[in-house]
């Protein structure tokens, strides 16, 4: 059962702080290895990115100008169909993942060329030899999907076979269920606001005034993480980006495989994305953003024209300066890890299997250097 | 199931799914669809389990139907008209294509 903040937690082994899709992934992590774990959870009123997300399982993209984070994508993509399993298990219905390949659509010649050049760009970074992506023209488009009335001006798309989509809340959902499963405390209802190192562990202070100390901690507290990680001297500069969602009421299956921006949930409703904004803390939508989204949908799919749109909203991406993930351990205060980025979803599997078991032995992964956020420190010159 | 608290208005016909109902002029199209004995007016896009008028004010679309040829209406916000065509809404609605897809 959930601890409320009525609870006095005093003592845990691992303490998370930020009960997202990172926090809670890693928590899940921990406690199917039997870590004592708790999950401190502001709650529902956090900029909780995980609630209004796009549910991309992604690796198309990732990592241009840091080959680390493509690989770490790739991983996760691969450690996702067994994590959906357990994820399905432990929420006790489907989550609405699949994995049968993910598509950005190019409107004109201009974004096949630059889609393209970007892909070998992307491929050229990385040693190992398969393509992530490859371009398909709009023969083979239409030929991967004989029934979806793409509009005329689509020329092109890139396709890799291994990205998919799921439903985030049904993740989120089976992710604090599967915390409990396996032992772990999930305490929603006061976000943590102090941090004190305390005789080789940590001592956290609760809004609600309750104090739990932990032996380690593992902050994953998204647009809040900055903060917190100045308290174990760590300096990891994360700050809220909006993207704008809108979603149409249920249709007929139209649209058979994730797009960029563009997807059909398992229970039939378009989700059309995506905004990149730099509003500080606000999560409200705007006309202006969600006019340019719909008309770039209707580009891709002019049928979207006949369906009614029922609901948008915005949500805050907790994003470094390089877009990149930060993942760090405290040299001054060992025990005290960061773990932060804007891919929650596609990342989850590999935050649960990889990144938590690390966690548990003390010592970030091997390989994992590029991701330290010391590489925002501004360099004196020599 | 439901009476009519007062009956002074004209009478006027509708039809759902292609079979003729009577209604009142006045009447919102749940009204009438109620007053009729029709509760079920749609079914559900996933579980295609029935649905009908839940709030009859305009805020839990339970009650959508094809009205006029126009799907996903909320049929407690719309007045009946003499000759009105309703059909009940099955399913997750397709959506129209009206040309032949090519390459």
């Amino acid at each position: 059962m959930s601890d409320t903040s009525r609870d006095k937690v005093t003592e845990a082994g691992v303490a998370v702080i930020g009960g997202g899709m990172v926090g809670s992934a890693l928590a899940y992590g921990l406690a199917k290895r039997g870590a004592n774990v708790v999950l401190l959870d502001e709650g529902d009123i956090a900029y909780r990115a995980a609630r209004g997300n796009f549910g991309l399982v992604w690796t198309q993209s990732k990592g241009d100008g840091m080959p680390a984070y493509a690989a770490w994508s790739l991983a996760s993509a691969a450690a996702w169909p067994d994590f959906a399993e357990a994820m399905a298990s432990a929420a006790g219905r489907s989550i609405g993942y699949e994995q049968r390949g993910g598509l950005v659509f190019c409107v004109g010649d201009a974004e096949r060329d630059q889609r393209a050049a970007q892909l070998r760009r992307l491929h050229n970074q990385r040693d190992d030899a398969a393509p992530v992506a490859t371009m398909l023209d709009r023969k083979a488009l239409h030929d991967l999907m004989p029934r979806t009335p793409l509009g005329p001006q689509v020329v092109a798309a890139s396709y890799a076979p291994g990205d998919g989509h799921v439903n985030p809340l049904y993740l989120l959902r089976g992710l604090h269920a599967a915390i409990r499963r396996h032992g772990g405390r999930h305490a929603p209802g006061a976000a943590v606001t102090q941090i004190v190192p305390t005789g080789g562990g940590f001592t956290l202070t609760r809004a609600d005034g309750a104090m739990l100390r932990a032996d380690r901690i593992v902050i994953a507290a998204g647009v809040a993480t900055t903060r917190l990680a100045a308290m174990v001297d760590i300096a990891a500069p994360v700050r809220p980006q909006r993207g704008q969602i809108m979603v149409t009421e249920r249709l007929a299956p139209l649209l058979p495989l994730p797009a960029s921006a563009l997807r059909q949930s398992a229970e039939g409703s378009v989700m059309i994305g995506v905004s990149v904004e730099e509003v500080g803390l606000d999560t409200g939508t705007t006309v202006k953003e969600l006019a340019r989204m719909a008309a770039r949908a209707l580009t891709v799919l002019p049928v979207l024209a006949e369906a009614r749109m029922t609901r948008a909203w915005g949500a805050l991406r907790p994003m470094t300066p390089d877009g990149f993930p930060a993942y760090a351990q405290s040299s001054t205060y060992p025990g005290a890890f960061v773990a932060t980025c804007h891919s929650g979803v596609t990342l989850a599997a590999i935050h649960a299997e990889a990144l938590a078991p690390a966690i548990l032995a003390g010592r970030l992964p091997d390989g994992f250097e590029p991701f330290h956020p010391r590489r925002f420190d501004v360099r004196t010159a020599a | 199931m439901f009476a009519r608290p007062h009956s002074d208005t004209p009478h006027l016909t509708i039809t759902v799914d292609g079979q003729p109902v009577g209604a009142r002029e006045g009447d919102s199209v749940a009204a009438a669809l109620l007053a009729a004995g029709v509760v079920a007016m749609r079914s559900t896009p996933v579980s295609q389990s029935k649905r009908g008028p839940y709030c009859m004010m305009g805020v839990c679309f339970d009650c959508l139907m094809i009205i006029d040829g126009v799907p996903s209406r909320q049929a407690c916000m719309v007045s009946v008209r003499d000759g009105m065509r309703i059909e009940r809404q099955r399913g997750p609605r397709p959506l129209e294509v009206d040309t032949e897809d090519s390459p």
